[in-house]
């Protein structure tokens, strides 16, 4: 399996290498919603250290979605998926990989919008800044590994790129709370973040095994 | 005879929700402290713990359908057939629980809404069931019933998270009435009112979710009957 995984692991970041579709459009467009909710709340003083949190983690979802959305788009082109079904490796090296470049991508550009969100919204971290750098990758985590799962699911169905984020959405709610939550606890520095990274913790645990024990049924699906 | 048992059961059903009506509005006291409005629970509550049964039966249906897809594709098209009937069902419910619940809302806490971990729990869930209902509808083929199936379980996995996650962050809901401190529990004629309108909503939720069965399973059969005419053409 391992052999599997780091097959498709290199094989995508050498497409991304290449093209750098995932990478560029996701930047853009969460650059787009941070300026959009700068722009329609005005952020100023407190009021932009409480809301910061959760305009950074909603502006990582929506960007995300047309990344997840490719992965398995381009897997579509040349019936490359059906030759996939057909090899006799398991699934489950193919989902971990995917979810690993995804991963890898969305973090990419958490990190480069960082420092311009830091800028645009004033933020001066008033908790522990250290801990930001686990509940954005546990979060970011939950998100990649689910989305990956329903993008699988939803490239079956007959309008894909729609209905994504209808599955998605109302799934990723928890750890979306306890992301925002999270964030904006360590920004404000106002309430103990760690009930929430605990959660968010649980949330990847459960919900990477179910994936990872479902993926082959939704791979063969027929 | 069919027919028979079907009549006879809608007319005790109807009988039941009469008297159930009439437990609740005319029998049972009102509220020391609510006055009138608390009435609503005789509808709210059933409500919500048919909807909450319901749900049940649509993940055991999507779990067998996943069991049995491949060894006994009848039972599977059974499984397939509750695990719809349920979702859809359970949603028409859920939807009466989110509309009540704002009603009484709005007179016991002056408010229509607020983010508490029972409110968003019920709200997510409707959510999710109503995003497998979409599903359900977007995807074709034989495969949509497996991917709905996957949905169906994972949406159901969710629920206690998001309930845990609620409690943790807020909760106005009132505690439970039943089984909570010494200063639960009710009027025994609010109690035996409650308790009828539970079994009358019980079982017209029944009713129509052996209907729904049916016409699917219908549906399942003429989509089998249409597969294999199109083969011997």
């Amino acid at each position: 399996m391992i052999s599997v995984l780091l097959t498709h692991l290199v094989k995508d970041l050498r497409i991304e290498w290449r093209s750098r579709e995932a990478i560029n459009s996701m930047l853009f467009f969460a650059l787009l919603v941070v300026v959009l909710f700068s722009l329609a709340f005005s952020p100023r003083g407190t009021f932009s250290q409480e809301i910061s949190g959760g305009v950074i983690c909603v502006a990582t979802l929506f960007a995300s979605m047309s990344a997840l959305n490719q992965a398995w788009a381009r897997e579509i082109r040349h019936q490359v998926l059906d030759a996939q079904r057909m090899a006799p490796a398991s699934g489950s090296g193919l989902f971990l990989a995917k979810v690993l470049a995804n991963f890898l991508f969305v973090s990419v550009v958490q990190l480069v919008l960082a420092p311009v969100f830091l800028v645009f919204y004033n933020l001066h971290v008033q908790g522990q800044a250290w801990l930001l750098a686990l509940v954005l990758p546990l979060g970011t985590w939950a998100l990649v590994a689910n989305g990956t799962f329903f993008a699988a699911l939803s490239i079956r169905s007959r309008n894909r790129e729609l209905l994504l984020p209808l599955i998605l959405f109302p799934i990723f709610m928890p750890a979306l709370l306890a992301m925002v939550l999270a964030t904006g606890s360590i920004l404000t520095g106002e309430s103990d973040p760690t009930l929430w990274i605990k959660l968010l913790a649980g949330y990847d645990i459960i919900f990477t095994t179910v994936s990872l024990l479902l993926f082959d049924v939704v791979l063969h699906a027929e | 005879m069919k027919k028979f048992v079907i009549g006879i059961y809608t007319a005790i059903t109807i009988a039941l929700l009469a008297w159930g009506f009439y437990q609740a509005i005319y029998v049972a006291p009102a509220d020391a402290m609510q006055g009138e409005i608390y009435r609503i629970i005789f509808y709210h509550v059933p409500s919500a713990s048919v909807a909450f049964l319901f749900f049940a039966i649509s993940l055991i249906g999507s779990i067998c359908f996943l069991a049995f897809r491949r060894n006994h594709p009848g039972r599977a098209q059974a499984g397939d057939a509750w695990a719809l009937a349920g979702a859809e069902v359970g949603v028409v419910f859920c939807t009466v629980v989110l509309i009540t619940g704002p009603i009484w809302g709005r007179r016991a806490w002056g408010i229509w809404w607020t983010w508490d971990a029972r409110l968003t729990t019920t709200l997510v869930l409707w959510l999710i069931y109503v995003s497998y209902l979409l599903l359900r509808r977007f995807a074709a083929g034989p495969q949509m019933q497996t991917l709905a199936a996957v949905l169906g379980i994972f949406g159901a996995l969710d629920v206690p998270i998001v309930y845990m996650s609620n409690r943790w962050w807020r909760t106005q809901h009132p505690a439970p009435v039943f089984g909570g401190d010494d200063a639960s529990g009710m009027a025994p004629a609010m109690v035996t009112a409650l308790l009828w309108n539970m079994v009358a909503w019980l079982a017209w939720g029944l009713l129509i979710l052996m209907l729904r069965y049916n016409v699917e399973r219908q549906h399942q059969k003429l989509a089998t009957q249409e597969a294999q005419d199109a083969l011997d053409a």
